[in-house]
């Protein structure tokens, strides 16, 4: 049996008033984005409020499926068996032969849902669905119907191209298609957390740039490649991300010699947020994204994410803030980051943090301080921003 | 940006004339040494060749000379091809504890296997204790393996002394030498050693990856790890890796071409760099600096800095070296040989490997150390506190 179309079903779109048509658009050119490193040829167009994949000649089902799979603003990736006209009693054996092939174990109830789209054939669809439900029961006694509660919905639709038929209803990665929120600015170190918050926000719609923060000769090549690694897993889902890569080494020495250790971390993250904001204000990004939850770390309590954000005029936005490391986990593991993630790599945060750092931070004693790196800090900021590096990533 | 590289214990720079020929062999002559036409014959005058080349070096049969992938794969062919030949005269077996991990992890297995393997233990200059040796050895043991040089503190082993003791004991007893970081550095003669197999690679001395070598004495029983085909004598199936065969040739032959005057200049560049090097404060040579120490490898301690970041330091100036021992923050992973040695606990994890080829200059020693006056310094300052 091949599946010559997929269609595919779309939740939270439909709801969308007069925009929706922007979002229908935004979802096929996601779709089309998606099919671009499959094998074969796709056809992607909108037809009657739904999204159609044709697949021309020879294609690679497993892998389609699984790249539409992470599409947001899929609920359900339905393949279809394109079946030609040949009258009645052919259509007939062909939806046995459907179902035979589809279901070895017969032991389910079924409905048959018909939409006729093409007017002109002999039958209407309730005649269509009471017809071809009596010939399935005829086929295998084993098999019962089930009109409000049915195990297997299958759905035929005659159409002028010919008749669709489908039952499956593989899982769509559901969200907004990316493109439809605007753009934020993703704090993306090589841990778990960060790329999960970016396939979160992403899932939203929002479109990601990136920003990771190395300290050469303290963390390494392979650190960095990691990150990049990552940002390329998180634009399966999330599409192409622009990523800057910041040399933070000046920046970090200069607090370490001029602000109390305990303060170390907090202080980094304050200027990790300002140049993450330059980048995202400069790109026309609406906000930021970290990988923060409450009171994983030290540097995540109430009171340090208060001073973290405290330099921040646009939004901070932390997907993850009530999320359990366990959650994190397993979302991690599900979108195929955490293998990557956890690779013993020395990151820019772990290299002089203090045996004890400050877990409560006053937001006053941090902002003074930070007046002692005044008479360095700007061109140190200046610098970083200006030697940063950026790479195209997916 | 100059580029300095000190890592020639990882890895070496093919010769430009082992390049050539290896694409030469895998372009033009590119035969399966198997096949009975005149392309095959070709091919196989390249294994000839270097059969003769290595038993010239070596001062052995061309007989007992097989090829293989690898220094890993010798290793594993010595020691478990021999082990389990010969488990019938006994299970037991010896190395010493600052071995390669090809050698190690090989006895690991071995254990898993049923075997017994006594690890000797070192002393403070890496080097093996005789009097240990003779202690282990038993009425079951069947096999010894111990390295020519350390490949991390460059310890030169005393195989004569250690394969004379072992032969004593017993004669039947097999030894085995790991000579991946020793051949192409000193005239190894398996005979006069009294050496029965010997371990060498090819990417060690300027050829290839990917193709080692194997001395067996054609009176060790021996059975095979892999299983194919049956080329070489069914030693070692799996059709030949004539490329690197040929390019192993040409760098063994090359290597040793005024091998005196080689070994003789890096010995006064490691001198000149030790001198140099133990100026820096809280520093320390591990293993020995004479002659009794490998002439290319210098394993240096700096109190207080991390390897990893003293690495990436050096990197930035674009010198490569290595990390005295495998180590991240994640994963501690302190040297065996290291420890063996009992090197002081500030530089377990603070120590970095300097190894020299013929083609390091006395400029290049001197930028290195100058790079290290600069930064070293610069690093002690900001540590964890």
């Amino acid at each position: 049996m091949r599946f010559s179309t997929f269609l595919l079903k779309y939740g939270e779109i439909g709801i969308k008033g007069k925009n929706r048509y922007l979002f229908e658009d935004a979802l096929v050119r996601q779709v089309r984005r998606a099919l671009s490193d499959v094998d074969g040829e796709f056809k992607v167009y909108k037809s009657q409020a739904r999204i159609y994949v044709d697949c021309v000649g020879e294609y690679d089902f497993e892998d389609a499926a699984a790249h539409l799979k992470r599409v947001f603003g899929l609920v359900g990736i339905c393949p279809v068996v394109r079946l030609t006209d040949t009258g009645f009693e052919g259509l007939k054996k062909d939806v046995v032969a459907y179902m035979d092939e589809t279901y070895p174990d017969k032991n389910l109830t079924f409905k048959v849902e018909t939409r006729r789209a093409k007017k002109s054939y002999p039958k209407n669809s309730m005649e269509i669905s009471r017809d071809l439900g009596e010939a399935v029961l005829y086929a295998f006694p084993e098999i019962r119907v089930d009109v409000h509660h049915p195990d297997v919905m299958l759905n035929v639709e005659v159409r002028t191209d010919g008749i669709y038929v489908y039952s499956q209803v593989i899982p769509g990665a559901g969200g907004m298609p990316v493109g439809t929120n605007g753009k934020a600015m993703l704090l993306l170190s090589g841990g778990i957390d960060s790329p999960v918050a970016g396939y979160m926000i992403a899932k939203r719609g929002v479109e990601i740039e990136a920003v990771y923060f190395h300290a050469p000769p303290y963390t390494s090549e392979r650190a960095k490649q990691k990150v990049i690694d990552l940002a390329k897993i998180v634009s399966r889902y999330a599409g192409p991300i622009k990523l800057h890569v910041v040399n933070f080494t000046d920046i970090q020495l200069y607090i370490y010699d001029q602000c109390p250790h305990e303060e170390l971390t907090i202080i980094m993250r304050r200027y990790m947020m300002r140049i993450a904001e330059h980048f995202s204000q400069k790109d026309g990004c609406l906000g930021l994204v970290t990988g923060e939850s409450i009171g994983q770390v030290a540097s995540q309590t109430m009171q340090s994410l208060a001073a973290t954000n405290d330099v921040c005029k646009e939004p901070v936005y932390r997907p993850l803030i009530g999320f359990d490391k366990r959650d994190i986990v397993e979302l991690a593991e599900k979108i195929g980051t955490f293998e990557t993630s956890i690779q013993p790599f020395e990151d820019c945060c772990t290299i002089f943090v203090a045996k004890h750092p400050v877990t409560k931070p006053n937001v006053e004693v941090i902002r003074r301080s930070e007046e002692k790196l005044c008479e360095k800090i700007e061109e140190l900021v200046k610098t970083a921003v200006e030697t940063a590096e950026i790479i195209k990533v997916g | 940006m100059k580029e300095v590289y000190l890592d020639n214990s990882a890895t070496t720079r093919a010769y430009g004339c082992v390049g050539e020929l290896v694409k030469k062999v895998m372009c033009e002559d590119y035969g399966n040494p198997s096949s009975m036409h005149r392309k095959g014959v070709e091919a196989e005058k390249y294994i000839k060749e270097a059969k003769e080349t290595l038993a010239r070096l070596w001062k052995v049969k061309e007989k007992e000379i097989f090829f293989t992938s690898g220094g890993t794969e010798s290793d594993n062919l010595a020691l478990i091809g021999a082990a389990r030949a010969n488990n019938r005269s006994g299970k037991h077996l010896i190395t010493s504890a600052i071995e390669h991990p090809a050698i190690i992890n090989t006895m690991r297995y071995l254990e898993e296997e049923g075997y017994r393997v006594t690890f000797l233990p070192v002393d403070r200059y890496g080097r093996i204790r005789l009097e240990a040796l003779k202690e282990a050895l038993c009425e079951d043991t069947i096999l010894v393996s111990v390295m020519y040089v350390n490949n991390e503190v460059g310890s030169v082993q005393p195989i004569q002394e250690a394969a004379g003791i072992v032969k004593a004991y017993n004669k039947n007893i097999l030894f085995h030498v790991d000579a991946v970081q020793g051949f192409g550095k000193y005239r190894i003669y398996p005979k006069k050693l009294k050496v029965d197999m010997c371990s060498i690679s090819g990417h060690k001395i300027h050829g290839p990856k990917g193709i080692g070598a194997l001395y067996i004495d054609e009176r060790v029983k021996i059975k095979p790890i892999v299983f194919g085909g049956e080329q070489q004598k069914n030693i070692r199936s799996g059709t030949e890796n004539v490329a690197g065969i040929a390019g192993l040739s040409l760098a063994a032959r090359t290597i040793y071409e005024n091998l005196d005057e080689k070994v003789e200049k890096m010995r006064g560049l490691k001198q000149h760099f030790i001198e140099g090097v133990t100026k820096i404060k809280n520093t320390t040579v591990h293993g020995l600096y004479d002659e009794t120490s490998a002439p290319h490898i210098i394993s240096v301690g700096f109190a207080g800095i991390r390897s990893e970041v003293l690495l990436h330091a050096l990197e930035e100036k674009g010198i490569y070296v290595s990390s005295g021992s495998a180590c991240s923050s994640n994963h501690p992973q302190v040297s065996g040989v290291l420890r063996g040695i009992g090197a002081g606990q500030e530089f377990l994890d603070a120590t970095l490997r300097f190894s020299m080829s013929e083609f390091t200059t006395l400029e290049e020693i001197d930028y290195t150390l100058d790079t290290l006056y600069n930064i070293v310094p610069m690093l002690r300052k900001y540590t964890r506190r």
